[in-house]
């Protein structure tokens, strides 16, 4: 016992930390990262390990020779970055070209902007759309997985690119649909053909749920999404079943579970408030749909959610807690 | 569902490791100060002199204004000095420093064991009997009850509330006053609400203190039975939650009714009182005995003697410590008050107040604070913060210096109860940075308040002269 301590209350903290925040979405992934390591085989692990190590690496050069600061890493975030973006790349993607993804993603997106909490943009989906439009070759280029144990790689449509080029190509929505065979149910825990991480929506589900659960996140973001997705396809579905997908359809296809329930509810860039992330989250699902409907892009999750991002600091001054004895 | 209030708030472990401890009495130290500044307000002038020889329970020192309470001497002995003298920040305060003599009280205090339920026919002998006795709210903020139970002209009390929340961890001295203090207790709330015009009145107690919940319920039963005076009295059970305690925030519970920004509880028919505050209430009306002790709770994981104690007023900090064992070497931190707005003790010499209600030992493992790294925009201040205020916010205009807009969004509303610092996961200190601009805001607020006023009283003066000019 020397010299008391003396500052100003309170003089206790909770035990959370930025730190194990972080930690809690990458337990959340856990279970998306095995499944799409089992169908899509070692070479999936790859890309995840080079994506998380460029991130992280990238994040460390960053802070140590250009800001000198501490490093951030500790934080773990550039760890979430890293497994996003490589679970939002098809398994074929090269490594180089996922490494090029991490340098945007964590250099451009979220360093230049000052690092964690300053980013406006979701880094993973950055780097993503910025590899989709750099390499569209390889980011469209969808095979069916060899698994690992092994089965010859077969490329083909995503569901949703089959039904945006059955209909230039005059077919209804009905018929595309009876020839690719998809079967929702099936969707629902082996979802193959498209980016790694969008295999197993009951993976994704349970991450989200674990989240909830350990009071990470809110759901009110990702259910707004969801919600918006269903009625607006709903509605132009009832109008026309010939020239637009149905709800269920568009629930379970493309990276809507993933972006719904993992990038949209990304603390720094999305609002802060309740209502806030309900308008973030209907615009996004809404966005969603115009792109698949009417885009020339099959999915639009990416695109949606980073347009979005550009309008949170409006909706963050839109709306504001109730205050305590105010009108 | 059980009640709480509605906007915000933590769930901190209650740690109140000392909950079983019973209220013993502490030695009498060799020399008690006891400052003139013991409640908010004017501080108290004194009306002994050095040399004078003084019993238990004998004023020392009368109101130094409005807002400001008797103080009496907690020992019998001789006033060896009156000057200042460090408080437990450091700062100066007058004292009156008695050296102890015997324990001789004064003869008009009633020191038999007998409950007294009869409620006296008249409310203003009850405040002017609570004024004599010195009685200040004990929960914390030490305002003058009295002053309290006199509410401005044109209000109305329409419910007094008995604050038993001790939403603060580790404070157990309410919970023990209530075990072992019921009936008096519950007659000192049924003296206050008699003082109120015989308002209805209800026990608000956290459901983490059942024993308690039940033991009230018990009094108020066998009382009432017997007394009608004690019919309109009950017990709530409330979720556990802090700053349920805050008075603002246990109205809401109570009652569901928001009191506005820079309001009174009477403004929306309330009045609190802390339970502490009841048993003094009854001590002074049934048995003239003012407020010149209270129980203080020892503890703290490193503490080794867990305890809650019945000090006088004026008793060393290190004489209770000591006499308890001493400083525990672990311990880095000394809390006067509970840990979420308690206040840090820099000087351990310094004497307890009557509003001491516990000290904390804390070790560097659970006080020292971590270092800030970047906000993350989580939110979670924001849906801590009890009063809906948005303290990143907040702090952001605090850094950037606009007042205005710190105005506007509400900073003057904030309580510092300490949920915001207390949640934020990048341990920024939010609450320091508010805590500053709350008080610079609230000095431009009152400034343009006390301009505003000037100038009215110049417009009014001028019209006068002219009117007077031109009917001369």
């Amino acid at each position: 016992m020397g010299k008391l301590l003396v500052t100003p209350s309170p003089h206790i903290h909770t035990k959370d930390s930025t730190r194990s925040l972080m930690l809690d979405v990458v337990i959340a992934l856990l279970p998306a990262v095995i499944v799409s390591v089992v169908f899509y085989g070692w070479r999936e692990l790859m890309l995840l390990g080079v994506s998380v190590g460029a991130c992280l690496l990238l994040e460390w050069a960053v802070t140590r020779f250009m800001l000198k600061k501490p490093s951030t890493i500790g934080d773990l975030s550039a760890v979430i970055t890293g497994i996003l973006l490589a679970l939002n790349v098809p398994y074929t993607t090269p490594w180089w070209v996922i490494a090029i993804g991490a340098v945007f993603a964590i250099g451009v997106a979220k360093m230049t902007f000052g690092g964690i909490g300053q980013n406006i943009f979701n880094p993973a989906i950055a780097g993503r759309v910025f590899l989709l439009v750099s390499f569209p070759t390889y980011m469209t280029t969808w095979s069916q997985p060899q698994g690992l144990f092994g089965l010859d790689a077969i490329t083909g449509a995503t569901p949703l690119g089959a039904v945006k080029e059955g209909l230039l190509a005059g077919s209804s929505v009905q018929d595309i649909m009876a020839a690719g065979g998809y079967d929702y149910a099936t969707m629902l825990y082996a979802n193959l053909g498209g980016s790694a991480g969008e295999a197993c929506a009951i993976a994704l589900l349970a991450g989200f749920v674990y989240l909830l659960c350990r009071r990470v996140i809110k759901p009110w973001i990702t259910l707004s999404i969801f919600a918006t997705v269903a009625l607006t396809s709903l509605i132009f579905w009832g109008i026309n079943p010939a020239r637009f997908t149905d709800p269920l359809f568009n629930l379970l296809t493309g990276g809507l579970i993933l972006g719904a329930c993992f990038m949209a509810t990304d603390y720094v860039t999305s609002p802060m408030s309740a209502w806030g992330g309900v308008v973030f989250g209907v615009g996004i699902g809404f966005l969603t749909m115009m792109i698949r409907y009417f885009g020339s892009y099959p999915e639009g999750v990416s695109f949606a959610i980073l347009i979005m991002n550009a309008f949170v600091p409006l909706i963050n001054m839109a709306f504001h807690q109730k205050k305590f004895g105010r009108k | 569902m059980k009640r709480t209030f509605s906007i915000g708030g933590i769930h901190p472990h209650d740690s109140k490791i000392s909950r079983e401890c019973g209220i013993k009495p502490l030695a009498i130290p060799g020399t008690v100060y006891i400052s003139l500044s013991q409640h908010i307000g004017a501080p108290a002038k004194p009306v002994v002199a050095v040399g004078d020889k003084v019993k238990v329970g004998q004023v020392i020192a009368e109101p130094g204004g409005f807002v400001s309470a008797f103080i009496h001497s907690s020992v019998s002995g001789t006033v060896k000095s009156i000057g200042p003298r460090k408080d437990l920040a450091g700062n100066p305060q007058m004292t009156v420093e008695i050296a102890v003599e015997g324990d001789e009280w004064l003869e008009t205090i009633d020191r038999t064991p007998d409950l007294v339920t009869a409620i006296p026919e008249d409310g203003k002998e009850i405040v002017e009997k609570i004024r004599l006795g010195g009685i200040v709210g004990l929960g914390g903020a030490t305002f003058p009850t009295h002053v309290k139970l006199m509410p401005p002209p044109g209000s109305k009390c329409e419910m007094l509330i008995i604050n038993g929340c001790e939403c603060e961890p580790y404070l157990t001295s309410d919970y023990r006053t209530l075990l072992e203090r019921g009936e008096e207790v519950v007659v000192g709330a049924a003296l206050i609400a008699k003082a109120l015009g015989g308002v209805p009145c209800t026990f608000g107690i956290e459901e983490n203190k059942p024993e308690a919940i039940a033991h009230i319920r018990e009094i108020i039963a066998k009382l009432s039975a017997s007394d009608k005076a004690y019919s309109n009295i009950s017990v709530m059970s409330l979720k556990k939650r802090y700053p349920q305690g805050g008075e603002k925030q246990l109205i809401d519970a109570v009652m569901h009714r928001q009191v506005g920004s820079g309001g009174l509880p009477i403004s929306v028919g309330a009045v609190v009182q802390n339970v502490a505050t009841a048993l003094a209430t009854y001590e002074a009306v049934q048995k003239n005995k003012p407020l010149f002790e209270n129980s203080v709770t020892m503890t703290g994981e490193c503490f080794p003697q867990q305890a809650n104690v019945m000090v006088r007023v004026g008793t060393p900090l290190s004489f209770i410590i000591d006499s308890l064992g001493g400083i525990p070497e672990d311990a880095v931190k000394i809390v006067s008050g509970g840990p979420m707005m308690g206040r840090a003790v820099a000087n351990v010499d310094a004497a307890t107040l009557k509003g001491t209600g516990g000290l904390l030992f804390l070790t560097a493992a659970q006080t020292v604070r971590k270092e800030a790294s970047a906000c993350i925009r989580c939110g979670r201040c924001a849906d801590a913060c009890p009063m809906g205020l948005e303290p990143f916010l907040l702090r952001k205009l605090a850094l950037a210096g606009d007042m205005a807009a710190l105005e506007a969004n509400a900073v003057a509303d904030c309580i510092e109860c300490g949920c915001c610092l207390y949640s934020c996961p990048a341990n920024i200190p939010l609450l320091d940075i508010i805590r500053l601009a709350k008080a610079d805001v609230m000095k431009i607020m009152r400034a343009r308040a006390a301009e505003a006023k000037a100038k009215a009283e110049a417009e009014k003066a001028a019209a006068e002269a002219k009117k007077s000019e031109s009917n001369g």
